[in-house]
């Protein structure tokens, strides 16, 4: 009798399992309630809910206007950003051929409008000098490391114009074309920069005199830049008046406004980068780190210039050897070359958390279009669908639960009250999970994600019915109660598991592949196969495994659903091929080692 | 109610049986039939998509002093200039109504603009009117075509490995197809605009139809492993065994399943007209009818006709044959060792233990007739007389 006692005392821990974890989910929610802002409610979508429309009118860095290809490109990076944010279930769409029209559910954090409106210029500068973005007693610190008289005075009247733009307090606006325009007669340098005429640092750049060859030629430094580069400080104001033109070098700081670079033009632009991930590097041997790294992956343009560049600056001393990235003509990040990097595969390391690699990968990744966004109007908007519908909804699957109720009641009898109550727990679990989702992640339920969940019902009771149909066929087979239930259940395990696996499969390659709307239904989908697996895993097959044990089940009352009479019980044994005997109720006991 | 559970026995016994196997070219043709019937309503009729894919005109009423039941104002409005059923309108603000439908021409845009204005009592002016961009633009299609893909090889790939032919994975593939072009095309027929909502219910419909196949092939499989194993059943008897022990499952399923939607879709179609409810429920319902059918009648039988041909099945098929002929033979020499009726099930229930092998009745493995006594085990002494007797 030892088996059957340790059966028992899984299935009460299975059950145990599952109220710890709905204790957790509640405790998690009161939690969350008490200490932020977590609501007990479910968050509604737009369609549902309402929200907030910003209006975006996209605006090209250096002042050109935006083609309609440009347009519908920063509409799908915009999708993009505000996937990032969440399954919230955000539209974006262009509206004439100027703007784009996002709609929030109700009204979104200053992080996610920023999130949204956020230029995104990404670009790869080589450093030319680097200073504490403070003010210091001293004037230089050692770590302007660049030999910073070396550039000579004819340099200085070639190329004039840029530098006052950063310290000046003038205007922004009508500067870039001014800028631009000056510009243009100065070498082009960045792109085609010929692996040849690598510069051997300072003596070279003074030689060679006026012009600066390429990104990383000290002669970029003129006197003007390098007085300008002392004098600025990174402060917030200082910063939000950078001109940038990418043929030009760029006084900035990083994120923390700590340090702040002098860096030459752009070498690499970011629309180049075609994929950046984040997590854990690999060294040599190819085991796993704990160093934190960004993984870049060029496309072949981009992979050609990054290794001319790299394979000049590798030879540079520090600090000219870090290419700086910049995005919104901040520097993300200013690593430095190790070895020249041939297959358009950087790698960054150094010194973030896995979480802020992530996030700045996205901003990598995402951030390939040379807009920013002015925000015209910013206005709340009116559900679409109106609180009638989802009140029928919701009235709809009331009825279509009930039905379900008569419908297993009439088949299964009071085993149904075992689908009943499964439901039920899987409608708490679910209600659970989307609320603190909502708190958590920002999912939202629209109308199409409610009726989803609605149709959920039937996915859930088909497990059931898989499970329950099994049992019955290990009745009819002429086993006992006890023992149908264990081997009616390994069988249905396995079916339950494949065909919720074939759906969980389909909800993760949409979740990470597809956006938008789809994406919300993958999420939902994987939601509701996971709740399903764990009700029938922690309640269903536990709560029936007691119930078995008891008389009224085990006894085949004609109304346990589980009646062996009913379902043509075999009654005696037959041989079931390959050494195995189907026996008669009663006496399973003795075989049941041959048929497991 | 008593006659479904019997049906459900003798479907799982084999007493009775549909020959859903054998019947196959039936089901080929009616599936072929739907099928001509779907596509030519994705050919003349075609979908319609919805503004949300196309873009449309969009309507900014500014300067509405009452936006009591603008919604249904609004549409009112425009409902009379032409048939439009779509029209989403927002309320923007707190006195600017949103209105957005399909596509205007300019000359019903103008006219639109002037019942707007008027509905709400403001001047045309004040009424703008633009284009606006889809929502659900090419790139998002685009991606979700793209997943779906990788999504039908990976699915191919674990179905193949985990039923270790990729014939399953083939015959899971053309009845998913089947089922989303027979929705597709039933949609289209009825004329309904194609929303995100819809193809949401699409995607439903793809993971429900891969399930239901998954659960009947899982039987398959196990019926067909055994009958490799016995040699008692050919492939195509064991699969059709398969599919009517499935059966049972499968219409509770598909009425489990289908309830709540037709509660969906009957208050959808009761209250509130078109829109996002009665869209996905009228897919849902389409497509889950259309898959437990497809999960039926055409996986399986697809699966025996692929696998037909295979040395291993067609062995199987003569083993089962000469096994079917042995068990006629001796049947034919103990017409006796019929199936008893169902008189002693309690008797069973209580019935003593015994070497399990000399209960099987009638008749052993080798065809001998048992003796009556015989049948109901070793502990055959003869019975001691009551107490009363003695």
């Amino acid at each position: 009798m030892a088996a059957p006692q340790r059966q028992r005392s899984v299935a009460r821990r299975s059950l145990l399992a599952l109220v710890v974890l709905v204790a957790a989910l509640v405790a998690l929610l009161a939690g969350g309630h008490t200490w932020s802002d977590a609501s007990f409610e479910p968050k509604l979508g737009l369609d549902l809910k309402g929200g907030t429309q910003i209006v975006l009118e996209p605006r090209g860095t250096s002042g050109q206007s935006v083609s309609a290809d440009q347009l519908s490109q920063a509409r799908d990076i915009i999708v993009q950003r505000v996937d990032a944010n969440g399954v919230s279930g955000a539209e974006v769409t262009t509206q004439g051929d100027r703007n784009i029209v996002v709609s929030i559910p109700e009204t979104p954090t200053q992080e996610v409008r920023d999130a949204i409106q956020k230029s995104s210029q990404l670009q790869f500068r080589p450093v030319l000098a680097v200073a504490a973005g403070t003010p210091q007693p001293t004037a230089t610190p050692s770590a302007s490391g660049s030999p910073s008289a070396s550039p000579s005075p004819s340099a200085t009247s070639k190329a004039t114009p840029t530098t006052a733009s950063s310290a000046s307090p003038t205007s922004n606006s009508a500067v870039p074309q001014a800028l631009s325009s000056a510009a243009s007669p100065t070498p082009t340098p960045s792109a085609s920069a010929s692996p040849s005429a690598t510069p051997s640092p300072g003596a070279t750049s003074g030689t060679t005199g006026s012009t600066p060859k390429d990104p990383t030629d000290l002669a970029w430094v003129t006197p003007e830049r390098q007085q300008a580069f002392e004098a600025f400080q990174c402060t917030t104001a200082n910063l939000e008046k950078i001109q940038d033109d990418e043929k030009l070098p760029l006084i900035t700081c990083d994120a923390s406004g700590q340090v702040k670079y002098l860096l030459g033009p752009v070498a690499v632009s970011g629309d180049k980068i075609s994929n950046a991930t984040a997590g854990y590097a690999t060294n040599q041997q190819g085991a796993m780190t704990s160093e934190v790294e960004i993984a870049l992956t060029l496309n072949s343009a981009g992979a050609s210039q990054y290794a001319d560049i790299s394979r000049e600056m590798v030879a540079l001393t520090e600090p000219r050897n870090q290419l700086a990235a910049t995005l919104d003509s901040r520097v993300i990040v200013a690593p430095r070359f190790n070895s020249a990097i041939l297959d358009g595969r950087a790698s960054i390391t150094g010194g973030f958390t896995l979480t802020e690699a992530r996030g700045l990968a996205d901003q990598l990744k995402f951030g390939a279009l040379p807009l920013s966004f002015d925000v015209q109007t910013s206005t709340d908007i009116s559900p679409t669908l109106g609180g009638e519908q989802l009140r029928y909804g919701l009235i709809a699957g009331v009825v279509g639960l009930l039905l379900v109720v008569v419908y297993s009641m009439f088949q299964y009898r009071l085993l149904g009250l075992v689908t009943i109550s499964s439901i039920v727990v899987a409608g708490l679990l679910t209600y659970l999970v989307v609320t603190v989702l909502g708190w958590a992640q920002n999912y939202r339920l629209d109308m199409a994600g409610v009726t989803g969940l609605i149709v959920a019902i039937g996915f859930t009771a088909d497990s059931f019915i898989v499970y329950f149909e099994r049992i019955r066929d290990e009745l009819r087979e002429g086993r006992s109660l006890a023992s149908a239930v264990e081997t009616g259940w390994n069988r249905a395990k396995r079916t339950i598991l494949v065909a919720d696996g074939v759906n969980f499969l389909a909800a993760i390659v949409l979740y990470v592949l597809a956006s938008a709307n789809v994406r919300g239904f993958a999420f939902t989908l994987g939601l509701t196969t996971l709740l399903d697996l764990l009700v029938v895993f922690l309640f269903t097959h536990p709560l029936v495994a007691l119930l078995a044990r008891r008389p009224f089940f085990r006894d085949g009352h004609r109304w346990s659903g589980l009646d062996p009479r009913r379902l043509g019980a075999a009654k005696a044994t037959r041989y079931a091929g390959r050494g195995r005997f189907t026996t008669a109720p009663g006496v399973t006991a003795s075989t049941e080692g041959s048929r497991a | 109610m008593s006659s479904f559970a019997d049906l459900g026995n003798d479907l799982y016994t084999g007493a009775r049986s549909i020959p859903v196997v054998a019947k196959r070219r039936v089901f080929y043709l009616g599936s072929a039939a739907l099928l001509v019937f779907a596509l030519l309503g994705l050919v003349v009729q075609g979908l319609n998509l919805g503004l949300e894919f196309k873009g449309g005109s969009e309507f900014r009423v500014s300067g509405v002093n009452t936006t009591q039941e603008f919604e249904s104002r609004a549409r009112d409005a425009v409902g009379t200039i032409g048939g439009e059923d779509n029209v989403n309108v927002t309320k923007v603000g707190d006195n600017t109504v949103r209105v957005q439908t399909s596509r205007l021409s300019d000359e019903q845009s103008t006219q639109v603009r002037d019942a707007l204005a008027k509905t709400f009592g403001v001047d045309a002016g004040n009424v703008s009117a633009t284009f606006v961009g889809p929502s659900w633009g090419a790139s998002v299609s685009g991606k979700a075509l793209q997943a779906l893909v990788i999504f039908l090889i990976l699915v191919a790939l674990v179905l193949a490995i985990y039923f270790r032919t990729w014939k399953m994975s083939v015959a899971a593939l053309v009845a998913l197809i089947h089922d989303l072009v027979i929705t597709a095309g039933i949609y289209a027929w009825s004329g309904f605009e194609v929303s995100p909502a819809m193809l949401i219910g699409f995607l439903t419909v793809l993971g429900y139809s891969l399930y239901d196949n998954v659960v009947v092939f899982d039987k398959v499989r196990e019926n067909t492993a055994e009958a490799f194993a016995n040699g008692r059943r050919s492939y195509a008897t064991a699969a059709n065994l398969a599919v009517n022990q499935t059966m049972v499952r499968s219409i509770n399923t598909t009425v489990v399943a289908v309830l709540p939607i037709i509660a969906v879709m009957v208050v959808g179609f009761w209250k509130i007209g078109p829109g996002v409810l009665l869209d996905l429920s009228l897919v849902l319902f389409i497509g889950i009818v259309v898959g437990a059918y497809s999960s039926i009648f055409i996986a399986t039988p697809l699966l025996v006709s692929l696998r037909r041909r295979e040395p291993a099945v067609v062995e199987l098929g003569k083993r089962a044959e000469r096994a079917q002929a042995k068990v006629a033979r001796q049947q034919s020499a103990a017409p006796a060792a019929e199936l008893e009726p169902a008189d002693d099930a309690d008797g069973a229930l209580v019935g003593g233990g015994g070497d399990a092998a000399e209960r099987e009745e009638g008749a052993t493995i080798t065809g001998r007739a048992v003796h009556q006594y015989a049948r109901s085990g070793p502990r055959n002494q003869p019975k001691r007389p009551p107490r009363s007797k003695r």
